[in-house]
Order: structure tokens, then C-alpha cells, then sequence
């Protein structure tokens, strides 16, 4: 082992061409990951946000606020569920708001969440009129105090606070009463307008100590299957496009992933077939194949973490040179880490190709051929 | 070897030696044959040879004559076909792969044809490697590595790569290294083929001194006839056949 890190050590050239690839390989493998965890957060930051356990919708609106219908009846049977201490309305709509002054087709993509329950982190809901603007719409020029001209019909809101993390289907959220979002509603989707007390999901508060699976299921039978019932994790990942999301980006990381496996197993392939003529000196003097084979498992571990090292230093970089807002690309620690783990992986199956010929050395080959 | 609990496992109990007052080699009709498509080659034929624990041996012969066989089958890289091999008083003979490496280590020295040293460990490194390989003894080792290398001449060359030292002083590092373990029998393929004759003749003159001085047995594998007057005795083989 200390001969294999050495090596690393002294003859480092030797192990650039492998190493400035896997660097590659590991940035490209943070990036991905990255931009799937800032696009998850962009799609489900509102409902994170929401200060609830279960989200209510009707049956046939398969987990779409839009099409989702609760009415106050439902509600009511919902209110009765053991486990259930508090629920709360909520609705949505998606269109465009103008900044004042600005340029008419120079909209802002907007969702404005109408709820009963004010969001974790804040207190109190806004008064009539008024919004809290997801924090992203700072970039684009949004202030405190600001009035938003929502929607073709023009309803103006007043900005008077900011949350973080807000975001929902890659559009910056505004929170409001029940009361301003009707009558938002009313003025742009008369079409769409809901009944007094109707709302298009509930959000469900649980008694302490229930649990959010649990009452989910039992809302669903209380109701006779007229509701479809969620934990807000489990709805955050319902969104659509949510689960299309990650599965593709995690197949590009997959295969991101199996191109380090080559790239590791033919490099200490290589590698292994250069070192045929000093691996047969050391079995001839005693070494065993377990510790050779240990050395090479040893230098691609070294290699890859180093290799990780040097990419997560240009990722956070990469990460704080681009502008807020123009990438949805979030660096995580905790994205490095796996990035680190799944090339550590790959490294030590990589190495696996090369180990039946450091078994196939022959120790005679140091002294001549065996006649 | 002169540290009986080097001999402990790996079947090495069983086999445990009076160590030191036996010969340092015995090969009693040791055969070696390779199965070929629709024959055998007999690279071995029924050799028998002892060496003493202080005497030196040259192996001389033609290329394909078996020297390099009998010498890998008393290092223990080989295993016999047939026949019996004792080194050092461990019967090696029915010994598998990880005996055989065992035996390799604590038991032979090796010093090969072209060095081969590791090249991008220092000269004192070279040395430790044995020493890394097996049952790390730490500091004794390191005793162990300066004191041969003062005694080779190299004290000096001790921090050097291979790269930055000449043939006579690699080969020297090479005798060292086959030193570290305290061999029974230390075997030199050839040691002096890739040495212009001067300093092919004071190489040899060092091993000669090295191992006379040290009482360790060796085996000289050569093709060249000048380098036996460096030998007590000559052992010629032809066909793989001991003459």
C-alpha cells in the first residue's frame, strides 16, 4: 500500500491523463446533479414551503391543483378523520404579472398561491391586496412595496415581504389571502372561478404524534376514494414533471457514471499491463497478489477523491459565478458527497477489471522464461 | 534465516528446520514438466543438487538448458512436478502458491538479471520494500537496510533513485535487497550480463565477498565461463539434466 501511494507520490505525470478525466468527468457529474437538485427545487420549493403534513386533493384531478376540486362538504369529512387537527384551503394560478413601467409583453411567470395557512416561515398571511413574493422576483427587479399587475385583467397586488425557497413548477410564487386570490381569480378565469368556501386542495395539520401515511390513507377511505391524499413530501415529488426530471437526469448521471468505470478500468488496465515486468519482481521477492491488487484499488481511491477534490472546488466556483436566476443549479454539499461516493464506486469496480491479470503475473517472468 | 518464529503457518511448522547447520538447497530427482498440446516438455530432467549453507554455486549451461527451471523451483516461484526440494531445511516441495510466496520471502534471495529495481523508490526504499511485503518490523528494517547499505558502499547513494545511480551501484542495491530478509540462499540470474566485463568482474567479486562474509549460500545462474573462478564449484546442466 505504501508502495502504491509512492508512486502516486513521485510519479505523478503518470497519472495526470487519468486524473484530469476523472476531474472532467466528476465537475460534469456535480453539474447534472446540480441542475436536477436546482430544477427539483425551482418545481417543488412551494410546496416544501407549506406548513401542513397531508395535501387533500379530489380523485379525479390526479394531484393537479388546476383540475383538483374540494368542496366544503368534503372538507367537512376530512375535519372528522382521526389524526386530522387543523385543515386549510389552498388553490393556485399560473399567469403573468407586469412590474410597473415595464415593457407590456415583458411578463414575469408567476404562481400565486391563495391558502389559508400561513407558509413555515412566516407568521401571518397577507392582508387584502397584498402579497409575498417568492424571493427569486429580487432579481428581476421585485420590491418591497411594489404593485404587480397580475394576469390579462390587470389585478394589482402589493408586494410587502419576501419568502425563500418558493418556487413552484420553475415559476416564482406570490403567497395571498383566500379572499385576494378569488378575486384575482375572478378578474383573469372567471371561467375557472370556485364557489364560496370551495377550494382546489386542503392542506391537513395532524394531531401530535399521528402519523402523515397513516391519516393520508384514512382521509382516503373516510371520504369513500373521494379524495386523493398526500404527504406534502410525496406531493412535492407528484409534480408534474418532477419524477420526468429525475429520472432523466439520473440516467444521464448513470451512464455519466459508467463512462468513469471505463475510463478507471482501462486506465489501470493499461496501467497494470506496463507494471507486468515490476509485479512479477515483487511476487518474486514475496509481494502477494491481494496487496498488489490493494495498491491499484488504493491509487484509483486516491486518484478519484483528489480528482473529486479539484471538482467540487470548480463547481462551487461554477456555482457562484453564474447569475442568480439564469441556471437553476444548486451545488449541495450533500450532492458532492454523493458524486464523490458514486466515482469512488466506480473507481474500485473499474480496478476490478484488472485484477485477473495482477493475478495472471507470473513471478517467474522476473527471472527470465521458466524454459 | 535465523528467527524460528519466521517459520510459523502457512505449513511452515510442520516443516520447521534446525536452521543454519543444514545445507542451504537439496533437490533430490526434481522434475519439471510442461504438458504440451500432444507432449510434454521436460524442463526439468530428474536434477539432483545441494548446496551447502555457506557455498556458492555457479549454474552454467546453454540457454534452454533448464538453468533458469532449477533456479525458479529452488526460489520457490515454481513448484516441481516431481521430486523433492528442501531450502534452508523447509520442505517446499508439495507447497502451494502462498507457501511459495512465503518462502520467497523470508526464506530466498533473488538478484535478477536486469535489476529491476522499483523506480520510483530510493535506493534505501528498494531495500524496505522486502521488508514492507511481509511482517513490518519497522525500525529493525530500517537498522537492517542503512547497515547493508554502508556495508555495499551506498550510505551515501541512500536518498537516490535508481535512475540516478550507476549499473555497479544498482546492482549493489539489487544485492541488498536480496540480503534484507536474511536469506537461506540468495539466486542471481545472470547478475553480470547487463555489466561491461570490469565491473561485471568487481560485482562479482563484491557477491562473493558479500555472501562469503555473511556465510549465505548462492546459486549463479550464468553462461559466461569467467564468472565460475568467482564460485567454489561449477554445476553444469544440459537438457535440463544436472551433468
Amino acid at each position: 500500500m505504501k508502495l502504491a501511494l509512492r508512486e502516486l507520490r513521485r510519479q505523478p505525470g503518470r497519472f495526470a491523463a487519468a486524473g484530469m478525466i476523472l476531474t472532467l468527468i466528476a465537475l460534469l457529474l456535480m453539474f447534472l446533479g446540480g441542475l436536477l437538485d436546482g430544477l427539483i427545487r425551482s418545481s417543488t420549493g412551494a410546496v416544501r414551503a407549506l406548513d401542513a403534513d397531508v395535501l387533500v386533493f379530489s380523485s379525479s384531478a390526479e394531484n393537479a391543483f388546476l383540475r383538483s376540486r374540494v368542496e366544503p362538504a368534503l372538507r367537512a369529512t376530512v375535519d372528522a378523520v382521526d389524526g386530522v387537527e387543523q385543515t386549510a384551503g389552498i388553490g393556485v394560478l399560473q399567469f403573468g404579472a407586469r412590474m410597473p413601467d415595464s415593457d407590456p409583453r415583458d411578463l414575469l411567470d408567476i404562481a400565486l398561491f391563495g391558502t389559508e395557512l400561513p407558509l413555515q416561515s412566516v407568521d401571518a398571511l397577507p392582508g387584502e391586496g397584498e402579497v409575498l413574493a417568492d424571493e427569486s422576483l429580487r432579481q428581476r427587479g421585485v420590491t418591497e412595496g411594489m404593485v404587480l399587475e397580475l394576469g390579462p385583467g390587470r389585478s394589482p397586488v402589493t408586494v410587502v415581504g419576501f419568502t425563500k425557497d418558493t418556487s413552484y413548477l420553475g415559476q416564482a410564487a406570490l403567497w395571498a389571502s383566500p379572499q385576494t386570490w378569488r378575486e384575482v381569480l375572478g378578474e383573469n378565469r372567471p371561467d375557472q372561478l370556485l364557489g364560496p368556501d370551495v377550494f382546489q386542495a386542503l392542506l391537513v395539520r395532524l394531531a401530535p404524534g399521528s402519523d402523515a401515511a397513516a391519516v393520508a390513507e384514512r382521509i382516503d377511505e373516510a371520504t369513500g376514494a373521494a379524495t386523493a391524499s398526500l404527504t406534502v413530501i410525496a406531493a412535492a415529488d407528484t409534480l408534474p414533471g418532477v419524477q420526468e426530471q429525475q429520472a432523466t437526469f439520473n440516467q444521464i448521471i448513470g451512464v455519466t457514471v459508467a463512462i468513469a468505470i471505463v475510463v478507471v478500468a482501462l486506465f489501470f488496465a493499461l496501467l497494470t499491463i506496463e507494471r507486468a515486468g515490476l509485479y512479477g519482481v515483487l511476487k518474486a521477492i514475496g509481494a502477494e497478489s491481494r496487496s498488489l491488487f490493494g495498491g491499484l484499488v488504493l491509487q484509483a481511491v486516491v486518484l478519484t477523491t483528489l480528482s473529486c477534490g479539484i471538482a467540487a472546488v470548480a463547481a462551487v466556483g461554477l456555482d457562484l459565478a453564474i447569475p442568480p436566476g439564469s441556471i437553476p443549479l444548486r451545488i449541495s454539499a450533500l450532492r458532492l458527497i454523493t458524486s464523490l461516493v458514486y466515482l469512488l464506486v466506480a473507481a474500485v469496480v473499474g480496478c476490478a477489471f484488472s485484477l485477473r491479470r495482477v493475478l495472471r503475473v507470473d513471478p517467474a517472468s522476473a527471472i527470465g522464461s521458466s524454459s | 534465516m535465523n528467527e524460528q518464529d519466521g517459520l510459523t503457518g502457512d505449513g511452515f511448522t510442520e516443516h520447521a528446520p534446525a536452521q543454519g547447520w543444514g545445507p542451504a538447497l537439496i533437490m533430490e530427482k526434481a522434475r519439471k514438466v510442461y504438458p504440451m498440446a500432444d507432449s510434454e516438455v521436460v524442463a526439468l530432467d530428474d536434477a539432483d543438487i545441494v548446496v551447502e549453507a555457506d557455498e556458492m554455486v555457479a549454474l552454467v549451461g546453454p540457454s534452454g538448458s533448464g538453468k533458469t527451471t532449477l533456479c525458479s523451483i529452488a526460489g520457490g516461484i515454481l513448484s516441481p512436478t516431481s521430486g523433492r526440494v528442501v531450502v534452508g531445511g523447509v520442505d517446499i516441495s508439495t507447497f502451494g502458491p502462498k507457501q511459495l510466496t512465503r518462502v520467497r520471502r523470508e526464506l530466498v534471495g533473488f538478484v535478477f538479471q536486469s535489476v529491476n529495481l522499483v523506480p520510483f523508490l530510493t535506493a534505501r526504499e528498494n531495500l524496505l520494500v522486502v521488508d514492507e511485503l511481509g511482517r513490518r518490523t519497522g525500525a529493525p528494517a530500517r537498522r537492517r537496510a542503512d547497515q547493508l547499505l554502508e556495508e555495499l558502499g551506498l550510505a551515501d547513494r541512500a536518498k537516490n533513485l535508481p535512475g540516478q545511480l550507476s549499473g555497479g551501484q544498482r546492482q549493489r542495491v539489487a544485492i541488498g535487497r536480496a540480503l534484507m530478509n536474511d536469506p537461506e540462499l540468495v539466486l542471481f540470474d545472470e547478475p553480470t550480463s547487463a555489466l561491461d566485463t570490469k565491473l561485471g568482474m568487481a560485482v562479482m567479486e563484491l557477491i562473493r565477498d558479500e555472501m562469503k562474509s555473511r556465510g549465505i549460500a548462492a546459486i549463479v545462474v550464468t553462461h559466461d565461463e569467467r564468472i565460475t573462478q568467482f564460485c567454489d564449484r561449477s554445476v553444469h546442466m544440459e537438457d535440463g539434466r544436472v551433468l
